[in-house]
């Protein structure tokens, strides 16, 4: 899952004022139209191929621009005609269900989604699956996540638990006392959100009370919570506002790298930047650098690219043979994998250097 | 007889194919009251906005104390001396009085503080407002900053005349000012009225309220069929005589006849 | 033209009359009434007072971890963009009309800083110069379009509002500038984020220019002619018009100026976050909506104080800290910021019916 800013849109930017969806239906509509056209204009022998989709939830965040990437680098490979669709913002469901609907017109043998509105979507889903497509959720899965025949995603409980672990065997005995930032994203708490929450107070060793919400802890180290909304000003202030209640706080799980930036920011106005470990989940290049320059002490990398190239194969093979993808053995899911990027590896923990992480970094 | 202040002569101005106004002429003497009366629909009200600017005529001229003008608009009236009490009163409700009074022609402050940081004058636009106010017997308006929208509707009537009255205007036109009234205001808004004539100004006076015409009016322009039909005199016709010239139950003699 | 007109009125002269000859009475008011009267003519009094008693609740509540410099200068720190945004939207609201695209042109602005000087590598100051010259073009259309074309604001903005972000998004394929890379290749433009410290207080030169903006544009529109004309025009253009105001140049102007005041906000975003994010001041424009009815500038234009608008933001600031130090769910604050927003157009409507 990808948080790199559109998600600002989960709290007050879907603004619903006079006609205002109306009209950003009709941008998107004519937007998914324009990729249409784009799409038939390219190979004439397009007929023969087999046909697959590429639906995602923005085309800006560079992190689904690494994922058409992915797509489009293995489609050409495999020899499949790929049509991509994406809304105008996060949270842009209507245009996601034209897309499915013109997937399915155009005889196509398999759809990647990475869905806007998780629950939603099932019933468009649904039609899908019903009239022979695979349908796999990329990145952030359905409700109910066996909605859809296959998810690949990261771990994203496994991603913060690696962080919370990376910053605790970094505190050494000092764990004991720290005093935790966490900076979420949204209020409504949106499951990535919540895994990676308490993904990381697992690693870190901290009792999570019940373990789909983010809040009820009773450990006296954690401080406080805020959202961030995932981008910079929005870390900022939570970072802000988690300082007014304690000044003291040494460490901070950020939602994402941008949330990461801003809380640095706010901690550099009063001159603690130094001396508060600060963890991320993404490994955007931006992110990365970070970690390089020392803002971000160590963030969990996810492979936005590979779930694409895992998914166009897995259509390829279903095209071919009917075979559905397997799930990663223990889970409900297909794990993309998720690797721990710091320069400062601890024992006990596995990680990659930042070098290796620019490597495979995405945006 | 002297040459009228104002002078229309063969007003032209249609709207598509309806003739609002028809080869209309119109005469305004100095230091009058002239009503202009007219059945609804008779062109009146092109007649005035030919006058104060908001329409231009297709033909005919306009002619102020011997000099030709042509307006393209209601400021270029204005500047030339034609002031407009609209039925609306053209003000800004939650501004001051001052505001209004001054509003587009704001007097702003000597020196740099002028010059460079364009700061109105308000001590001179307030002190200007209050005199204006009280030679006009407005003056029980305490507050000279008190928004228009406080003043009840002859107060607000009275500070739109004011402000007609008050930059050295040649010609008020005042547009059904005691319609919305009741009596008492009705009342002391035509003792206003006369109170501006004494001081030399002639006004044009558009209005459906015959009793109030022929109280104050001093000729009666009457309008049928987008032309002047006749100009009476009120002391030698009744209001019902002057309602049938305008509704055309009677024909005006002869020798009253427009051209 | 107007200038003298005080040495030439013809009519002085006869003022020394008898004064009862047409005078209209005022009538009485009670005590609510004369508060009515009050909060008429001194529209900022609302939020002040609401704004200060906030202050003070949560000072009650919390202690010296909320009454102290440092959290109340936070504040402002923290409502900085709003409140500049909130200028902005101050002054296209008291023309009666609205401005949806100003967090789209506070955003794009601010990506065309960074870009111009780290694509392009223009210096930062012609990159900045840029930028602000960008925001006033993006004014200057919404502008065009609601003085000239005559589209209603809400419609012409909601267009610009969707053209400026998505343009900022494929200008900027949502590419973050580093704080590192700015702070060692073009420091100017952080500028805003410069700190200065009194006692415990932190200010920023952003939150500086918010209130000195504040300041000024209150002033301009109190005491100049285009002040005045700015209210006119919102409480009712015909009447302006009739009355000799350029309608048509008085909006192209409060346009223009809204987008210049939001590219300043641009700059101050990149002082205050850092980095260039093209994700920045989503919701830029419902935050300055918020702020600026608070703050008890009445939608239907020509009435409220631009101060109001400040007092607004910070009203949301004060809310937000004080209810994030003691501990309540985020969800709170926007209930009680959308508790306030009704309160203050029933204020608004309250207090309107003084003319009645």
């Amino acid at each position: 899952m990808d948080l790199t800013g559109a998600d600002s849109a989960m709290r007050g930017g879907d603004i619903k004022l006079g006609g205002l969806h109306v009209k950003k239906t009709l941008i998107t509509t004519a937007i998914a139209t324009l990729a249409l056209g784009a799409a038939f204009a390219s190979p004439a022998s397009a007929q023969d191929k087999i046909g697959a989709c590429l639906i995602t939830k923005t085309d800006t965040n560079p992190f689904f621009v690494k994922m058409k990437e992915g797509a489009t680098a293995k489609a050409e490979e495999l020899g499949i005609d790929l049509k991509s669709f994406a809304g105008k913002i996060d949270g842009d469901h209507e245009t996601q269900v034209a897309a499915i609907e013109t997937c399915i017109a155009d005889g196509a043998k398999g759809i990647l989604l990475t869905a806007s509105d998780t629950s939603s979507i099932v019933s468009s889903v649904q039609q899908a699956r019903d009239a022979g497509l695979l349908v796999i959720a990329l990145d952030t899965p359905l409700d109910p996540i066996d909605a859809a025949d296959m998810t690949f995603a990261t771990d994203n409980f496994k991603a913060g638990e690696l962080i919370g672990q990376w910053a605790a065997a970094k505190l050494g005995d000092d764990a004991a006392n720290a005093k935790i930032g966490m900076l979420d994203l949204a209020v409504s708490q949106p499951t990535v959100g919540v895994l990676r929450d308490q993904g990381f107070m697992q690693g870190f060793g901290i009792d999570l009370g019940d373990p789909n919400k983010w809040g009820d802890e009773t450990d006296e180290r954690i401080v406080g919570h805020d959202v961030t909304q995932g981008n910079e000003e929005g870390g900022r202030t939570a970072m802000e506002n988690l300082l007014a209640t304690d000044p003291m706080i040494n460490v901070v799980y950020t939602i994402n790298e941008p949330a990461a930036a801003g809380a640095y920011e706010a901690l550099k106005s009063i001159g603690r930047e130094n001396d508060v470990l600060i963890v991320s989940v993404d490994g955007g290049c931006p992110g990365v650098q970070n970690v390089a320059d020392g803002v971000i002490g160590a963030t969990s990398q996810q492979y936005p690219l590979l779930m694409a190239s895992k998914g166009i194969e897995a259509i390829a093979a279903w095209a071919k043979d009917g075979s559905k993808p397997e799930p990663t053995e223990g889970k409900d899911f297909f794990d993309t994998g998720v690797s721990l990027v710091t320069d400062q590896p601890v024992d006990g923990v596995p990680s990659i250097s930042v070098k290796e992480g620019m490597d495979l970094c995405w945006g | 007889m002297s040459e009228p202040i104002l002078k229309g002569r063969g007003l032209t101005k249609r709207y598509g194919r309806v003739t609002a106004l028809d080869r209309c002429d119109f005469d305004l003497m100095p230091g009058e009251i002239l009503a202009v009366i007219g059945d609804n629909g008779a062109g009146k009200s092109t007649l005035i906005k030919a006058i104060s600017g908001a329409v231009t005529p297709e033909e005919g001229d306009i002619w102020m104390n011997g000099e030709k003008l042509r307006f393209t608009s209601p400021s270029e009236a204005r500047e030339a001396g034609i002031e407009t009490v609209y039925q609306t009163l053209a003000m800004s409700p939650a501004l001051s009085i001052t505001d209004n009074m001054f509003m587009g022609r704001e007097l702003r402050k000597p020196g740099v503080m002028g010059k460079w940081f364009r700061q109105l004058d308000r001590p001179a636009m307030e002190k200007f407002a209050r005199d204006k106010l009280t030679e006009l017997g407005l003056m029980t308006i305490q507050n000279i900053n008190q928004a228009v929208e406080t003043l009840s509707g002859g107060q607000r009537q009275g500070v739109a005349v004011a402000r007609a009255a008050a930059f050295g205007s040649k010609v008020i036109i005042l547009d059904e000012p005691t319609a919305a009234l009741g009596v008492k205001e009705s009342r002391r808004v035509l003792e206003l009225i006369q109170d501006v004539k004494s001081r030399g100004i002639p006004i044009i006076l558009i209005s459906h309220n015959m009793p109030h015409v022929f109280e104050v009016a001093d000729r009666i322009h009457v309008h049928r069929l987008g032309k002047r039909l006749c100009v009476i005199n009120p002391k030698d016709y009744t209001m019902s005589d002057a309602v049938a010239f305008m509704t055309g139950a009677k024909e005006p003699p002869e020798e009253l006849a427009a051209a | 033209m107007s200038d003298n007109v005080t040495t030439k009125d013809n009519y002085e002269s006869a003022s020394n009359r008898e004064e009862k000859l047409a005078e209209f009475e005022g009538s009485k008011r009670g005590l609510i009434g004369n508060l009515q009267h009050w909060l008429h003519q001194t529209p900022a009094a609302v939020p002040l007072i609401v704004l200060i008693a906030s202050i003070l609740i949560f000072g009650v509540l919390i202690g010296d971890r909320f009454f102290s410099p440092f959290a109340l200068t936070l504040v402002l720190q923290q409502v900085q963009i709003v409140g500049i945004v909130a200028a902005a939207q101050s002054l296209v609201i008291l023309t009666a009309g609205i401005d949806l695209s100003v967090g789209a042109i506070t955003v794009f602005s601010s990506v065309i800083m960074g870009q111009f000087a780290f694509r392009y590598g223009l210096p930062p100051s012609v990159a900045v110069v840029c930028g602000l010259i960008f925001g006033t073009l993006c004014g200057a259309l919404n502008g065009f379009l609601v003085a000239r074309v005559k589209l209603p604001p809400f419609i012409v903005t909601l267009g610009t509002w969707q053209i400026i972000l998505a343009s900022n998004y494929l200008y900027s394929a949502n590419e973050t500038i580093r704080a590192q890379e700015i702070e060692a290749e073009a420091p100017l433009l952080q500028l805003m984020g410069t700190k200065f410290q009194i006692g415990g207080a932190v200010l920023t030169l952003g939150v500086i220019f918010m209130i000195v903006l504040m300041l000024v544009l209150a002033w301009v529109l109190r005491h100049t002619a285009w002040g005045r004309h700015v209210y006119a025009v919102g409480d009712d253009p015909e009447a302006a018009q009739l009355s000799g105001v350029n309608v048509k140049a008085t909006l192209m102007s409060v346009y223009a100026l809204a987008g210049l005041i939001c590219a300043f906000a641009g700059w101050a975003l990149i002082g205050r976050i850092g980095s260039v994010s093209p994700t920045s001041a989503y919701e830029a424009n419902i935050e300055s909506i918020t702020a600026v009815v608070i703050g008890g500038i009445s939608l239907f234009g020509g009435r409220g104080s631009i101060l109001g608008a400040l007092f607004g933001a910070l009203i949301v600031g004060v809310f937000s800290l004080g209810l994030r130090l003691l501990g309540a769910d985020a969800q709170w604050t926007y209930f009680f910021i959308g508790v306030l927003i009704i309160a203050a157009v029933a204020v608004d409507q309250w207090i309107r019916k003084v003319s009645a």
